[in-house]
Parts: C-alpha cells; sequence; structure tokens
C-alpha cells in the first residue's frame, strides 16, 4: 500500500537554512545542502526547499543549492518560493527539481497553474496554499508569507486548483505556523474531504503526535514539518518509527 | 559501454540524469541526446518520459527518425532499453491520457486511467509504494520483494501478456509498475528518485 511520507522543509534564505518563529526572528542554521543530505540519508521520503528570499536578484542562488543537492540526494525534491513564471520554473526543474511549488503566483493569477501543469505535466506542479481561519469552518487564502489577505475561500480555490491541474496541495495553516501547536486538522479534513489531490500537510508540528494528526485525523497523504527535524529534536527515523507503532503505515 | 539517455525535449530529465551519472561514475559512458546516430551507436538506451502520453509520443514523433532508430535498436537489434514511468507507458499500443494516442507498439496492451473508486483514491498516485515482484527480472537482482519504489503518475499500463510483469503495485488494484519482456525493461516507478534501492536497478541494468 502507498506509504504516508514524512517531508522535512528547509527554509532557505540568501543560501542558508533558517526557520522563522512566525514567519519572523529568523535563526540561522546550516548548509542546505548538507542538510539535505542528512535528511535523505536518514530516510526523508521527499525534501522541501522554501526559498524565502524570493527576489529575483537572487533566484540564482536557490538554482546552485537545488542543483548541488539534486546530485547528492535520489529522492524527490519540491522547491518553493518565489516561482513566477514558466521560465523559473524551467530553471529549477533543469537544476534537478522534481516539483516546484506555486504560492502566490497562483492566487494572482489562478490559469498560471493550468499553463504550467499543461506544459511540465500535473505531477510537479505543486499547488501552496497558506489559509487562515477567519470564522467557524471558514478558511482564507493569504499570501506574502502570511501578510497580505487575498478574499478568497481556502476549500474553493483547493477545489478550483485541482481542476485545473495541480498535482498536489501544500496546505499550510498561517494560524498555526511556527507555534508548535500541531497542523489545523480540522481546515485539513475540509480539504482533504473535498478534494481528491494529495494534500501535504504543513504548519505547526511541535510533537510526532502531530505528524499522526495530521495523517489520520486530517487525512493528509504527507506531512510536512521543518523545526522538529532541523533543530535535532526528533531524527525522521524516530517520527516514522513512532507513526509505525501507532499503525499509521510509513517507509521504514 | 556507450548507454543513451533520450532527450526529446519532454519533461524533466535531469533527475535521470543525475541518478545515472551517480552510477555510471567511471564504469559507463553517459550520453544525453536525442541523435539518431548516438543513439544507433550504443549498447544501451534509458527512454525517460514525463507528462502526458500524448505529449510524449507527439515530442517523440517530432524528432524526424527517432522512433524508427528506436524500434530498430529495441525490436530488430534486441539491445536493452529502459523505459522510465511515461517512457514505459509509451510501449503499448494505445493511450488514452489527454485524446486517444498510439503508442509505440512493442508490447501489446493499453495505458488507462487508474480506477480511483469513486474518489475513494487520490490521483495522482504519489509517493512511496512497495513493489510486488512477479518474476525473476534481472534488473531486479539484489532487490526484495515489497522494496520501496518512488511512483507519481495517474496512468497505468495494462498489457494483454501478462507474463510479461515483473512486478505489481498495490493501489485501487494491482496496478502494473514493472515488465521485462526480452531485452525491453520497463518500471512505472522512478528508480532515479527512489533512494538507494533506485539506485542498485540502474546499476542493474547499466551492468546487463
Amino acid at each position: 500500500m502507498l506509504k504516508n511520507r514524512i517531508i522535512p522543509c528547509l527554509d532557505v534564505k540568501n543560501g542558508r537554512v533558517v526557520k522563522g518563529i512566525n514567519f519572523v526572528e529568523l535563526k540561522d542554521a546550516g548548509d542546505p545542502v548538507e542538510q539535505a543530505k542528512i535528511y535523505s540519508d536518514g530516510g526523508a521520503d521527499e525534501i522541501c526547499f522554501l526559498d524565502i528570499t524570493a527576489s529575483n536578484e537572487n533566484r540564482d542562488t536557490i538554482i546552485d543549492i537545488v542543483r548541488k543537492t539534486a546530485k547528492e540526494c535520489f529522492v524527490p525534491l519540491t522547491v518553493g518560493g518565489g516561482v513566477r513564471t514558466i521560465q523559473n520554473i524551467t530553471d529549477l526543474l533543469l537544476a534537478g527539481a522534481d516539483k516546484v511549488s506555486i504560492n502566490t503566483a497562483a492566487v494572482k493569477d489562478v490559469s498560471f497553474v493550468k499553463e504550467a501543469s499543461k506544459k511540465f505535466g500535473s505531477q510537479c506542479i505543486v499547488v501552496a496554499i497558506d489559509a487562515k481561519k477567519v470564522s467557524d469552518n471558514k478558511w482564507e487564502v493569504f499570501t506574502h508569507g502570511g501578510r497580505n489577505k487575498t478574499g478568497i475561500d481556502a476549500v474553493e480555490f483547493a477545489k478550483q486548483v485541482e481542476t485545473i491541474g495541480a498535482g498536489e496541495i501544500l496546505l499550510t495553516s498561517m494560524d498555526r505556523d511556527g507555534t508548535k501547536s500541531g497542523y489545523d486538522v480540522e481546515l485539513l479534513k475540509v480539504i482533504t474531504d473535498k478534494t481528491n489531490i494529495p494534500v501535504i500537510a504543513s504548519g505547526g508540528v511541535g510533537t510526532l503526535d502531530h505528524l499522526y494528526d495530521g495523517i489520520v485525523k486530517g487525512g493528509a497523504s504527507a506531512v510536512l514539518a521543518a523545526s522538529i527535524f532541523h533543530y535535532g529534536e526528533y531524527k525522521i527515523k524516530e517520527a516514522k518509527e513512532y507513526l509505525n507503532s501507532k499503525n499509521v503505515s510509513v517507509r521504514l | 559501454m556507450n548507454v543513451t539517455i533520450v532527450d526529446y525535449q519532454s519533461g524533466n530529465i535531469s533527475s535521470v540524469i543525475n541518478s545515472f551519472t551517480e552510477v555510471a561514475k567511471g564504469k559507463v559512458n553517459l550520453a544525453v541526446t536525442s541523435d539518431v546516430n548516438k543513439i544507433k551507436s550504443s549498447d544501451k538506451i534509458v527512454l525517460p518520459g514525463q507528462g502526458s502520453f500524448k505529449s510524449c509520443v507527439d515530442s517523440l514523433n517530432s524528432i524526424n527518425g527517432l522512433v524508427d532508430t528506436l524500434k530498430e535498436f529495441a525490436i530488430t537489434n534486441k539491445k536493452p532499453l529502459l523505459g522510465i514511468c511515461v517512457g514505459l507507458q509509451m510501449f503499448a499500443d494505445i493511450g488514452y491520457e489527454e485524446e486517444e494516442t498510439k503508442g509505440l507498439g512493442w508490447i501489446s496492451g493499453k495505458v488507462s486511467k487508474i480506477d480511483n473508486q469513486k474518489g475513494k483514491f487520490k490521483l495522482p498516485h504519489i509517493g512511496w509504494n512497495e513493489i510486488e515482484i512477479q518474476k525473476v527480472s534481472k534488473i531486479f537482482k539484489d532487490i526484495k520483494n515489497k522494496s520501496h519504489m518512488y511512483f507519481v503518475h495517474s496512468y497505468e499500463f495494462i498489457p494483454e501478456d501478462k507474463s510479461v510483469i515483473s512486478a505489481t503495485t498495490d493501489y485501487s488494484s494491482k496496478i502494473v509498475c514493472s515488465v521485462e519482456k526480452d531485452n525491453l525493461f520497463g518500471t512505472q516507478f522512478h528508480p532515479e528518485k527512489s533512494d538507494k534501492i533506485g539506485l542498485k536497478i540502474i546499476d542493474n541494468f547499466l551492468k546487463l
């Protein structure tokens, strides 16, 4: 049977790994290529780079990191942050990324997702949705690292990107990101129920139980986390063994 | 030995190049090209494929003489060829992604959408799944049954002759995930993205 994926995410700024607490107060913690290799050797099912510099001037830095990582890690590599044009995607894929994650550009113009998926195949197009709860059972899409409100309903947007060719949804709860209080399971549940493509849970992991909740209660196909792995609180292997012990099927 | 990865301008083949380069280090001359003369003089061919069945077939056909050269290599001269993902699917007579499209017709069969059982199974089938080995295959040397491989696809190859099936994987039904017919090898999963075990399959192919 298909295994639930554990995806460590490396936030990269100016070529270095950082992890923000609610996207501010960044801590510097290492070389991304080296980190990715440690994760891949440790049993990560996929590696995710999120380029939080994401300015046009710095595109070359992330591309260089992707190129170096892809020569050493032979598990899928997803790269997001500042993906705005078909050329950005081409550059990342040529450097060795397997999937790209599109966030703001998808919200600005959803037809970009369609164009990208038609050109490269939906298998490599991930749409990253940053959502914040606005009232009971209602979540809104935010952009620019949670700063900008869009007025778009997150559930409707998820359904829409599925229809036009997204291969996966990377769903981040902006309420939970950096808080270590667990995924927004309600949000996950509603989106995994209403879409038929895999959903990657993101935002808020502080314990291994949170990973369990994302998969079992939220229905996520994959769980993404940054700081619990990055600061060495848990190894990927420990996370997998824990999930396995609770009858969640993972690749051991 | 000369091994050619066919670059027919369809989809992303960087990962295939990276992994083969890693395994081939110092042992094998690796070329990445669609040059038919280079292909003719190769000992082995790797046919990757990403995107839709139709877009891959169209791209192959758009390069003058490529399909005939591949056919001569694999069918007439019976030299080893490994198809990966849509590269494998194109062995079929026909595919139904986007629209009905004629395949290479090397192994009789069709490529249809995986039955998601009314949404019970999410598509694409993305992630790590166990392979169930169905017969001895040269590329599975030292590969344990139930090894995990990385998959990304929504369509499956259904060959007419079930004896070509070397492995299946369980997702909605028993999906064909590897075939071997004489000198033709194909994997629906991505050995290039399947960690050390995937590199071992590549190594097995290079050592044939």
